[in-house]
């Protein structure tokens, strides 16, 4: 029997390539879906503009007109347009892209590190830290998010930088719940209780099997949450808690132009348009992730 | 004789979660020669996975153990964390039932084998990394040099299992614990795996305790066989001896109740009643309110183990 599959071993050539690692793999499925690469295109190009915003926009978004005050879409030289300063909302929404990303994106990597750590923690530990940490967490949580990063920014005044901290608080009790869940189903399961079989003192079982496994579903719920960031980040603009005027932001040109919403409602909806086209992208391609990243399918 | 290579005194193990705290084994004694394997046959819950499990010290935190375990001449109560660590998977190591959970699903088995090497051997990743390409051909899995990078959802259950054991002996073990490996398997991979595990153990001259439900399994595989019920060894001996000659009421209701035994007939002989709650055991022989021989002092006295000639002992008042 041995000598036979020794004979069988040896005589397969086997064509020793390194097998693609997991994330390789993940982006491998990841650029099958077309879904998620059209969102990650689009993204990427408002990325783009966002960058080079001087360069793209016809005009200087803050030098408004009396006389050109909001023309409809189509007027020649202002194809989205004018707001109710005469400014034209092409170059508006370029410039816009800038910050709303930022208050966007930003918040979400910096609540996925402290809040994955502080629901890792406590899914490790489990027993009364675990309870400690999490009935904190859903003080936080018990709050909605709107209510929550509106009463936070309010506290601490308007502001890009005090939106962006509010908003990365109100997301941490969101991310550090999930981690928290994940690390506690993962923690009972029996390839951790192997490991420690094995001798794998408590540091390595996190680094190395809790870290590995836990990551990933963080960081797909994570990532949709951006389109969320993006939406409350405008919604606390659009109260005058964000970013001031006359600052280009989409939930803020929103709120300015709300006084047009009879007399030019196609202007007065395109911020509103990017918002969501934005944060459905971010979806779509959070969605998409989640797909590639499951292993057993 | 030599000191045996496992001696379980008198073990005790209380799970404290819940209400009520579950006493899932109660006062075991057993010993392992070197080289012996011995097979703890008993159905669910009767506290066989729950004695393997002490000797690695693997339980949920508020477990209280109490008796004292001695592996190769170790105090396993003792150890201390540092210690520990360098017990497991060194000296002890251990098969889970279910290879394809108790494998990490986003590392390869290259990866997850190599790592449990480094760590007791101190080499280098490169030579980790053949010592692991050695042990997939000692437990024939076909091109080892490709299975190696795959993940445990790219293989068979069977061939998870293989890879399981060479993570198991990957150290050098002095002893093997095998949680019921084969349960999860189908019947011919079955016999393939009990078939490997024998040839291993009599190769490295392991020591092995064997959990299984199984009777059919235990006597393929085993030198002695202990049978448990409701966390207490009611009967012990060789393998040949239990089988043909059982003594414990308990043992012949097992051995009565084989799925061969029911040939043509549309309905299996089985054990009337159930286990009893762990967690309030009756004062008397755990089996008694089952039993069919059972008298009044069943009801009233717990049956210490006693030996009936020199390999063989088992729990019960005929005996005593």
């Amino acid at each position: 029997m041995s000598a036979v599959t020794a004979e069988i071993g040896a005589s397969v050539v086997v064509p020793v390539a390194k097998s693609p690692g997991f994330w390789r793999n993940v982006l491998r499925r990841l650029s099958r879906d077309p879904v998620a690469m059209i969102a990650l295109a689009i993204i990427v190009i408002l990325v783009l503009v966002a960058i080079f915003a001087p360069y793209i926009a016809p005009y200087d978004p803050s030098k408004g007109s009396v006389i050109r005050r909001l023309k409809p879409m189509g007027t020649p030289g202002y194809p989205l347009g004018t707001d109710e300063l005469g400014r034209d909302m092409l170059s508006r929404l370029i410039h816009g892209a800038r910050l709303s990303l930022i208050m966007g994106v930003i918040p979400v990597p910096i609540a996925f590190i402290i809040g994955s750590t502080i629901g890792i923690i406590a899914g490790y530990s489990g027993g009364i830290v675990n309870t400690l940490i999490m009935r904190t967490i859903d003080v936080f949580y018990a709050f909605p998010s709107v209510l929550l990063a509106v009463a936070l920014s309010g506290a601490l005044g308007s502001g890009l930088t005090n939106a962006l901290v509010s908003l990365t608080v109100v997301f941490i009790p969101q991310i550090a719940r999930v981690a928290e869940s994940v690390t506690t189903q993962v923690r009972k399961l029996d390839y951790v209780d192997a490991a420690r079989a094995s001798g794998a003192s408590a540091a390595t079982i996190i680094r190395v099997h809790i870290l590995g496994n836990v990551l990933g579903p963080i960081f797909v719920f994570a990532t949709s949450l951006i389109s969320v960031s993006m939406i409350l980040a405008s919604g606390l603009s659009f109260l005058g808690l964000g970013v001031r005027p006359p600052d280009a932001e989409w939930g803020l040109m929103l709120n300015t132009l709300r006084t047009a919403i009879y007399s030019n409602p196609f202007v007065a909806a395109l911020p509103g348009v990017m918002i969501f086209i934005t944060s459905i992208c971010f979806n779509l391609f959070s969605d998409g992730l989640r797909t590639a990243m499951d292993v057993k399918s | 004789m030599t000191d045996p290579m496992i001696d379980i005194r008198n073990l005790s193990v209380t799970f404290n979660r819940g209400r009520k705290p579950v006493k899932a084994v109660n006062g075991v004694s057993l010993s392992v020669n070197s080289g012996e394997v011995v097979a703890l046959l008993g159905e669910s819950g009767s506290g066989k996975s729950v004695t393997m499990r002490s000797l690695l010290r693997l339980h949920p935190k508020g477990t209280t153990i109490e008796g004292s375990m001695r592996v190769a001449g170790k105090d396993v109560t003792e150890l201390s964390a540092r210690e520990l660590a360098d017990y497991r998977g060194a000296t002890v190591s251990m098969v889970f039932q279910e290879p394809r959970l108790a494998l990490d699903p986003v590392y390869t088995l290259g990866q997850q084998i190599e790592e449990a090497i480094i760590r007791h051997k101190g080499v280098s990743r490169r030579e980790a990394a053949s010592r692991a390409l050695g042990l997939f051909e000692k437990v024939r899995i076909p091109s080892p040099e490709r299975r190696l990078m795959n993940y445990p959802h790219e293989m068979s259950g069977g061939m998870l299992q293989r890879s399981m054991i060479a993570m198991a002996i990957a150290c050098n073990p002095k002893v093997l614990l095998a949680d019921e490996p084969t349960t999860a398997l189908d019947a011919t991979v079955q016999i393939q795996i009990l078939l490997l595990i024998r040839e291993l153990q009599k190769e490295y001259g392991l020591s092995v305790i064997f959990v299984t439900h199984d009777i059919g399994v235990a006597a393929e595989v085993a030198d002695r066989i202990a049978v448990m019920y409701a966390g207490r060894i009611v009967e012990e001996g060789k393998v040949a001896d239990v089988i043909q000659n059982p003594k414990h009421p308990y043992t012949k209701g097992l051995l009565g109740a084989r799925v061969e035994l029911a040939h043509g007939r549309d309905r299996l002989i089985t054990i009337p009643g159930a286990p009893p709650d762990l967690a309030a055991l009756p004062p008397g022989c755990a089996f008694a309110p089952r039993c069919g021989e059972a008298v009044a002092q069943c009801l009233t006295d717990v049956p210490r183990l006693t030996a009936t000639d020199g390999t063989a002992s088992v729990a019960c008042v005929k005996y005593a």
